[in-house]
């Protein structure tokens, strides 16, 4: 059970000044249950990809592998695709239509032609995946913060029970506490309900302590394919393509170029924090208290 | 005396119902004392609803105090007769870059505000070169907007704000929309506003790296301005910005959580180097 | 589909006649407009089409370009042609079945379809040769003394700049809304028209929210740089008529007194 992208291209207005070459040549797999950060700045084909993998769009060249079943088939059925693979888009609140959260959340179950209960039950899990309360049900989602919101649009997708479940920039606008607490409450659902999670975003900062493997894309081509610790120990070649590994990382470095025997591996502040404690309490016989 | 200032400013937000009567009264900024200087870098920090956007707009008159008073150079942002002087010289520019870009041309567009003030033409035609190269979008003069990335957008909409000529440009929120290297773009346009034409800057975020080019850092929460200083203070209190929702730089958590397990770090660590340079020293 | 439509685009190019006066050229277009339907022999005609074929080759504007936008409207072209072909009374030239085509509906069709030709043609090239901003401006200019009758000119135009401006964001907005719809499940093709009237509701509702609050945030933002109505506005860019200008509605009335000419001589 697996996605399996296979040469893949995208060329959108072809034979036209605006031609554009969005995706090349991208070769992928995507196993079960993985959590995975995909990242790129605007215009690197990110958002265009995650596109793919649901069907919205279809590639120019090149097949897309759905647990064994190439989607482009003739007789593959794209809508069970869509039920199957959950995409969240970016700014997903302006999705919302109608007059009660509940309602709002039951648009998808219910396109999925369930019956009352069982689209009932399925939106009520989703609101608690989110960490909705449920006192809201009855709320307008047009009256919500921009947190609420974001969460109910991200149940709206989760009550369809995708195996998959793509973000694209779950985070923008929100505030620091905000963004936090959303992307903690992916990394529980993704360990609660085991689901594969594809989190798009231009942040390494953001995602890097919540993945297991980072996508990076640039120009339409995938840069670097690696855990987030193989991937920012390339963080000069990061910088060239105009996005920067987190600030530790180049703490890290540069300590070490001092002749600091630290290892360059730490992504977190925590991780950062022991190995520095570590080294120094070697090297130096400092007194250092732990707390 | 500063060129912006406020007393005991309080604003609510009342909804009505449909027979008029008050339904609920939101207090979105509580007894708010400012005091700003001429040619200033001030950065407003506060989480989402913390009440820096209804702070933002009452400089400019786009709101009016429910009590206290407000005042810009002297005038009193309540008084209607001043509202055209004020709106002239304190430029405000918005979170998104789509929405307050009027005309089809980058050009244009920053013509705008000098047609509203009744410029005279080659005025206008030269304060919108002088804008745009303020801004570095001389290039783009002739493109349409929706062409341009959302940084260069809000750099044309801070060229249509320099365009009238302004002593203060207030952003509100002006990246939350863009990506890392918008961002920057942004933030590297607005410092060198404020260094090589004075201009005073309020620069409204909750990204936290922004702050660091102020000179002069407010952070709200629940209307009430909750904390004051230069960013190096402000950054050196990482436990109460996170109680106020936000968040600091990498380093600057990394330099405090070492100083609190026993390494004589300095206080309000803000760049890489200070930190590698600190730990070096030990 | 959308895409295939040129009719109103702006075509850039540095030619005479995208730098003649917005006014010019829409005085122009209407008049070549009005005279068309004034034509009443096969020799108004050929007048028209070499005026236009000389307008053509001055707008620099590629004749395949052009031609682009006619495919665009064909059906309708079509439609009108056999209407005149089928409906028209009078002496039969040849029928089929319960079909008859009279000599004057041939007559009337081929006059029908070059005035609807000359007329796309004529006011497509209005578009390609002049930006919408120019023609917002000339329309405004041209409108002015509908002032005194308390008509808003400067309202009016201002309208139709700002929507110029929002029409190509909100469509990317619908398409985007659509996709984030179909990915959660939504139907917009299948069904009878009430299924299909009613999948429409999850795109219109979020729709209509976002444009109130782009509204919203550009009144705001245009309050904020001192916008207050047309009153005491200058212009960054003010229409000025120059030699050329001038020149060209010469060789308008020339135009029009050459068709009247025809009409009565030949």
């Amino acid at each position: 059970m697996s996605i399996i992208i296979d040469k893949l291209n995208y060329i959108y207005s072809t034979g036209t000044a605006y031609e554009k070459h969005a995706l090349k040549n991208i070769n992928l797999v995507i196993n079960d249950g993985e959590f995975i950060g995909l990242i790129g700045h605007t215009g690197s084909g990110k958002s265009t990809l995650t596109q793919h993998l649901n069907g919205l769009m279809k590639g120019t060249s090149g097949d897309i592998y759905y647990n064994g079943e190439n989607i482009y088939d003739k007789n593959y059925n794209m809508k069970s695709l869509r039920n199957k693979v959950g995409l969240v888009f970016q700014y997903p609140e302006h999705q919302l239509f109608e007059t009660t959260v509940f309602k709002d959340i039951c648009f998808g179950p219910r396109n999925q032609g369930l019956d009352e209960l069982q689209i009932e039950l399925r939106a009520y899990e989703a609101m608690k995946m989110v960490g909705l309360d449920n006192d809201l049900l009855d709320a307008s989602p047009f009256e919500l913060s921009g947190g609420q919101k974001r969460r109910v649009a991200i149940a709206g997708v989760l009550a369809m029970k995708p195996e998959v479940l793509i973000l694209d920039e779950p985070t923008a606008g929100l505030d620091p506490k905000g963004r936090d607490e959303i992307l903690d409450q992916i990394a529980y659902l993704h360990k609660e309900s085991n689901i594969t999670v594809i989190l798009v975003s231009h942040s390494m900062e953001d995602v890097a302590r919540y993945v297991d493997r980072l996508i990076v894309m640039n120009k339409g081509e995938i840069a670097f394919n690696d855990t987030p610790q193989k991937v920012f120990a390339n963080y000069k070649e990061l910088e060239a393509i105009g996005l920067a590994a987190p600030q530790v990382t180049y703490v890290m470095n540069e300590l070490k170029i001092r002749g600091i025997p630290v290892k360059t591996t730490p992504i977190t502040v925590e991780e950062a924090k022991e190995e520095i404690l570590r080294v120094l309490k070697k090297g130096t016989g400092l007194e250092i208290r732990n707390d | 005396m500063g060129i912006i200032r406020s007393e005991n400013l309080t604003f609510e937000y009342i909804r009505r119902d449909e027979e008029g009567n008050v339904e609920s009264i939101n207090r979105a900024i509580d007894h708010v004392n400012i005091d700003v200087q001429k040619g200033d870098f001030v950065a407003i920090l506060g989480h989402n609803g913390s009440g820096k956007s209804t702070l933002a707009k009452h400089i400019n008159s786009i709101l009016v105090p429910t009590e206290g008073t407000m005042w810009f150079k002297d005038m009193n942002t309540s008084d209607e007769d001043k509202l055209w002087d004020i709106r002239q010289s304190a430029g405000m520019v918005f979170q998104n870059p789509d929405n307050q870009i009027i005309a089809t041309v980058v050009e244009e567009d920053v013509g705008f505000g000098p047609e509203n003030l009744g410029v005279p033409t080659e005025d206008i035609w030269r304060r919108v070169e002088e804008s745009l190269n303020a801004v570095g979008m001389m290039e783009y003069r002739t493109h349409s907007p929706n062409k341009l990335s959302g940084g260069q957008k809000q750099r044309v909409a801070i060229a249509g704000i320099m365009a009238m000529k302004p002593e203060c440009i207030v952003l509100d929120e002006p990246t939350a929309m863009l990506d890392p290297n918008g961002r920057k773009e942004v933030i590297r346009t607005v410092k060198e506003l404020n260094e090589k034409e004075k201009v005073t800057v309020i620069l409204i975020t909750h990204y936290m790296e922004e702050v660091i080019s102020a000179n002069k850092v407010f952070v709200m929460d629940e209307g009430k301005v909750v904390m004051e200083g230069t960013p190096k203070e402000i950054f050196s209190k990482v436990d109460m910005l996170k109680k106020y929702r936000l968040d600091v730089p990498q380093v600057t958590e990394l330099a405090f959580e070492l100083k609190r397990s026993g390494l004589s770090i300095p206080e309000g660590i803000l760049s890489i180097k200070e930190l590698v340079d600190a730990i070096c020293k030990l | 589909m959308i895409r295939d439509i040129t009719i109103g685009q702006y075509y850039p190019s540095n030619s005479i006649l995208h730098k003649l006066d917005p006014r010019v050229k829409l005085v122009g277009t209407i008049l070549y407009i009005v005279f068309l339907f004034f034509i009443q022999n096969y020799y108004g005609y050929i007048f028209a089409a070499v005026f236009l074929g000389l307008i053509i080759t001055l707008s620099k504007v590629p004749v395949k370009f052009i031609l682009r936008g006619l495919k665009a409207v064909l059906f309708l072209l079509l439609f009108m042609v056999a209407f005149n072909l089928f409906f028209t009374p009078g002496n039969e030239a040849f029928s089929f079945g319960f079909i008859r085509v009279t000599w004057e509906g041939i007559e009337s069709a081929i006059l029908m379809g070059l005035r609807l030709i000359f007329l796309l043609l004529g006011s497509s090239i209005m578009t390609f040769t002049t930006t919408p901003n120019q023609l917002t401006d000339g329309l405004e200019k041209l409108m002015g003394p509908l002032k005194k009758i308390k008509v808003p000119v400067h309202e009016i135009s201002m309208m139709m700049s700002i929507a110029l401006r929002f029409i190509p964001i909100l469509m990317e907005e619908t398409d985007k809304i659509m996709k984030a719809q179909m990915a959660r499940g939504a139907d917009f093709e299948s069904g009878g028209l009430i299924k299909r009237a009613k999948s429409l509701i999850p795109l219109l509702v979020p729709l209509f929210v976002s444009a109130f609050r782009r509204a919203n945030d550009l009144a705001m933002a245009m309050e904020a740089r001192c916008y207050r109505g047309g009153e005491g506005r200058t212009k960054m860019k003010p229409l000025k008529y120059a030699g050329k200008d001038m020149l060209a509605y010469l060789i308008l009335i020339m135009y029009v007194a050459g068709i009247i000419a025809i009409n009565k001589y030949l």
